[in-house]
């Protein structure tokens, strides 16, 4: 467990996830249509979350390459979730003002014809305040 | 009133470190009805009870108190030496000063004040004890096994070797099970089918053995030594005592796509059909789901060729009533459905096929005579990946899996590999694992030497999904240890699937009002010092239905299971615990309530007269309880909305009385 460690506590409360419950198996890291992008990888989330090693992820491009298909939620066994706690670590990092990963006004250059509406959206749920 | 006796005993420094021995003895001597009372260093030594016995004849003690460790332990001791002064054996009561005292507390004050309440409790209670009489039931000395894989098998035998007869009702046509369709075996690497069939035909042919195949349990009433089973035996359209086995019906049956489940589904056989060649009993039987004539009144060629006349297309299932003394369930496992397990592909590609599937497809009796060929297109697989705990130690959230390790497939994936790395050594094998789990004699070594000397490739990761492309099986998967993702282009991924109890095992559950877990695996009375009893008397467990065992373990459960099988038979009666409940019936008002609790079926209603007013008569339903069948629980007396229920030993009344010396 994250041994009073603030931040770690903070990603634990705001995901809802129960690091103890990994039994190391991989599935996530298996099935990450990711992994090829992420410094860390989804079982990595989920040891060094539990390990505290908060900073490292958060400074880590990794959770803006997540791209929350929450696959590894769906197939991990023991239910432990991953994804979200890529999504609580991006979400303490966004949170801190101006840290956006993505600002508004820079999104009209990244338009793109093909691109769904629906991207859009969920990347300003994702990347912004 | 009692003249009662008080015996505190020190238990070296277990109570006395932390119990004042002494003072207790005195404060219980001051007790209304306590004519002696003493302390001594260990009451269930030789000396201990010798004191005792002296005190019982010395004082004419009519009950005795001894303040100890728990009742578990010394009840029985205590007790045969009050049984040899002529004291009933029920007038002897423990109040536990160790487990709920000395070994819990540590000020010497509150320990000693404690155990002086306890003590005053059990004297209590003794002053309201009455002598009880165990009763005696006879046994029917013979014994019914549900299930014939290897563990109903070899519990059977056993019990047969000690003289008593058996029945085996199974539900498929054959016994054999599991292990029957197994092609090698670890750790040795025997052929399954030679040290199985030897057991079969032993089976088949001891005398004291009759074997109720493709039968199943119907009901079942009664008690320990005196079970009363209906037996279904199923219609095979072929009469047992006429078939021999030949065969001729099998082969000339135009019914040619049934798919064959001994095989795991991966060719077909006849409508009629027998299911291997040492099947026992080696007889036909019909699929009325398949069979032309059964389904249309066309057909009758098998008829037409048994040299016997022994096909009868009218057979009748038959019910038969058979009396037992002691049950044994031996119902085994299946492998879970692998269907569910869509990111691996079963349901899209035939070359993902489960490892019971894979002992087929390497068994010189399987569909490929033994030859390793996908089943897709009939070659020779090169690149073959193995998944590891597919289904089990899965979260108890997870739908689709088992909560617990099934604990054979690490050592039989570990012989997959090593038997197709032996055979074609051309092939790169692939195993995907968590943990890898081979505690066991010799299994360790057996799993290095699947590394060490065959070079099957062991990666600490897991398989994230399946795709069939062009032919091939696209493997993504981890290698935690090097950090990687894997991709793997198999040509047979092999699912080593989770086991659970076979489906009938709950119902079955329910008819023998045996207990079991969350996962339908039976109960055993005690998990470490009574392995092979169901807590209800009488119900025995064998094999894999209590849970995950390999063979060696299953044979050394079926042998332990037939030992105390054996026990109970060899008696002539049985002596019942005298502490059952008991109902009084001029305050029973019949609701029920007590039979629905009774978690061991003892507790029946009838009607009785009983005397109204003004020389009328009146008919009530009242409770009555089966001596013999009532554990003592005390489930009914709590229920009992009208007090009529009492348990002998622990009446309402006498557990008030030591409700009340504890709050005085
Ligand atoms: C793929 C695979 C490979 C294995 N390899 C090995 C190995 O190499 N070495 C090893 O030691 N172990 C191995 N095992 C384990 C082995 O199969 C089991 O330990 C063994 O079969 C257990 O025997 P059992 O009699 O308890 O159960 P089963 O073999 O399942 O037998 C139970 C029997 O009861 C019958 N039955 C079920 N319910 C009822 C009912 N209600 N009424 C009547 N009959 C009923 C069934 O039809 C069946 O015949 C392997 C298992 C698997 C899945
Ligand atoms: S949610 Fe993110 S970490 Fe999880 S599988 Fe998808 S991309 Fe990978
Ligand atoms: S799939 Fe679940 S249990 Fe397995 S490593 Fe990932 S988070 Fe842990
Ligand atoms: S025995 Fe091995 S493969 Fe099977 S569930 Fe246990 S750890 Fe997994
Ligand atoms: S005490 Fe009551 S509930 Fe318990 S077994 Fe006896 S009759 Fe049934």
């Amino acid at each position: 467990m994250s041994h009073g460690n603030n931040a770690a506590e903070q990603v634990l409360r705001s995901s809802g996830v129960d690091v103890r419950k990994c039994m190391r198996c991989g599935k996530c890291t298996a099935t990450c249509p990711a992994f090829d992008e992420m410094e860390y990888h989804p079982h990595q989330f989920v040891y060094m979350v539990e390990k505290g090693e908060i900073d490292k992820l958060a400074a880590s491009p990794s959770i803006y390459k997540c791209l929350s298909c929450f696959a590894c939620v769906e197939r991990c066994p023991r239910g432990v979730e991953p994804a979200k706690l890529v999504e609580a670590v991006r979400l303490a990092v966004i949170r801190k003002q101006g840290m956006n990963h993505l600002a508004t006004d820079a999104i009209p250059a990244l338009l793109d014809e093909e691109m769904p509406q629906q991207a859009l959206v969920s990347a300003l749920r994702k990347y912004s305040k | 009133m009692q003249r009662i006796g008080v015996f505190v005993c020190h238990c070296g420094t277990n109570i006395a470190g932390t119990v004042d021995v002494v003072a207790v003895a005195k404060a219980l001597g001051q007790e209304p009805g306590v004519v002696f009372s003493t302390e001594y260093q260990y009451m269930c030594s030789e000396s201990g009870q010798q004191l005792m016995r002296a005190a019982i004849r010395e004082h004419k003690l009519t009950g005795v108190v001894v303040c100890s460790c728990s009742p578990r332990m010394h009840e029985a001791t205590f007790r045969k030496a009050a049984a040899l002064e002529g004291v009933n054996p029920y007038m002897v009561e423990i109040a536990n000063i160790r487990e709920h005292v000395s070994w819990i507390h540590k000020d010497m004050a509150e320990a000693t004040e404690k155990a002086v309440i306890l003590g005053r409790a059990a004297i209590a209670k003794v002053h309201l004890n009455a002598p009880l009489q165990a009763g005696e039931s006879p046994v029917t000395k013979r014994a019914l096994v549900i299930g014939g894989g290897i563990a109903g098998i070899q519990t059977a035998l056993d019990i047969a070797e000690a003289g008593f007869e058996v029945d085996i009702v199974e539900k498929s046509p054959t016994i054999g099970g599991k292990m029957a369709q197994l092609d090698k075996t670890f750790p040795t690497l025997d052929c399954a089918a030679c040290i199985l069939t030897p057991k079969m035909v032993d089976a088949a042919q001891n005398e004291k053995i009759n074997i109720f195949a493709y039968s199943e349990l119907e009901s079942v009433k009664g008690y320990i030594g005196n079970f009363k089973a209906q037996i279904r035996r199923k219609a095979r359209f072929v009469d047992e005592t006429k078939c021999t086995g030949c065969g001729i019906c099998t082969e000339k049956c135009p019914q040619k796509k049934v798919p064959n489940e001994f095989n795991m589904g991966l060719d077909n056989r006849r409508a009629i059909y027998i299911p291997f060649a040492q099947a026992v009993p080696k007889v036909a039987t019909i699929d009325a789901n398949y069979c032309t004539m059964m389904k249309t009144g066309k057909c009758g060629i098998c008829s037409k060729v048994c040299g016997t006349g022994a096909i009868d297309y009218t057979q009748k299932d038959t019910v038969i009533e058979r009396e037992y003394g002691a049950i044994v369930v031996a119902t085994g496992f299946n492998p879970i459905d692998a269907k569910v397990y869509n990111e691996y592909g079963y349901m899209d590609s035939p070359d993902v096929v489960t490892s019971l599937e894979l002992e087929r497809l390497m068994n010189a009796a399987g569909p490929t005579n033994g030859t390793l060929l996908r089943p897709s297109d009939k070659t020779h697989p090169h690149t073959i990946v193995f998944v590891q705990c597919v289904g089990s130690r899965c979260d108890e959230t997870d739908e689709r899996g088992k909560p617990y390790c099934s604990k054979i497939c690490c050592m039989y994936t570990a012989k997959h590999a090593m038997l197709i790395r032996e055979k074609y050594p051309d092939t790169d094998v692939y195993v995907f694992y968590i943990d890898v789990r081979t505690p066991g004699k010799n299994f360790d070594e057996f799993y290095r030497r699947a590394v060490e000397q065959y070079g099957v490739h062991y990666i600490k990761g897991q398989v994230g999904k399946v795709v069939e492309q062009n032919g091939k099986l696209h493997v993504q998967a981890s290698d935690l240890l090097a950090n990687e993702q894997l991709h793997i282009d198999a040509d047979l991924v092999v699912l080593a699937t989770a086991i659970e109890p076979d489906k009938t095992a709950r119902s079955l559950g329910t008819m023998l009002t045996a207990s079991m877990d969350t996962n339908d695996f039976f109960t055993e009375a005690h998990p470490k010092l009574r392995p092979v009893e169901s807590p209800t008397a009488g119900i025995f467990l064998s094999g894999v239905c209590q849970g995950p065992k390999d063979i060696p373990e299953t044979v050394s459960q079926a042998s332990a299971c037939a030992a105390k099988v054996i026990g109970v038979l060899a008696k002539d009666k049985l002596t019942c615990n005298p502490c059952v409940a008991h109902s009084d019936e001029l305050l029973c008002n019949g609701c029920s309530s007590c039979e629905k609790v009774c978690p061991y079926g003892a507790i029946s209603y009838s009607d009785k007269e009983f005397r109204g007013p003004n020389r009328t008569t009146l008919i009530r339903r009242v409770a009555s309880v089966n001596p013999a069948v009532c554990q003592g629980c005390g489930a009914c007396t709590v229920a009992c909305p009208s007090g009529a229920m009492d348990l002998k030993g622990f009446s309402n009344k006498q557990i008030m009385a030591e409700v009340d010396a504890i709050c005085k």
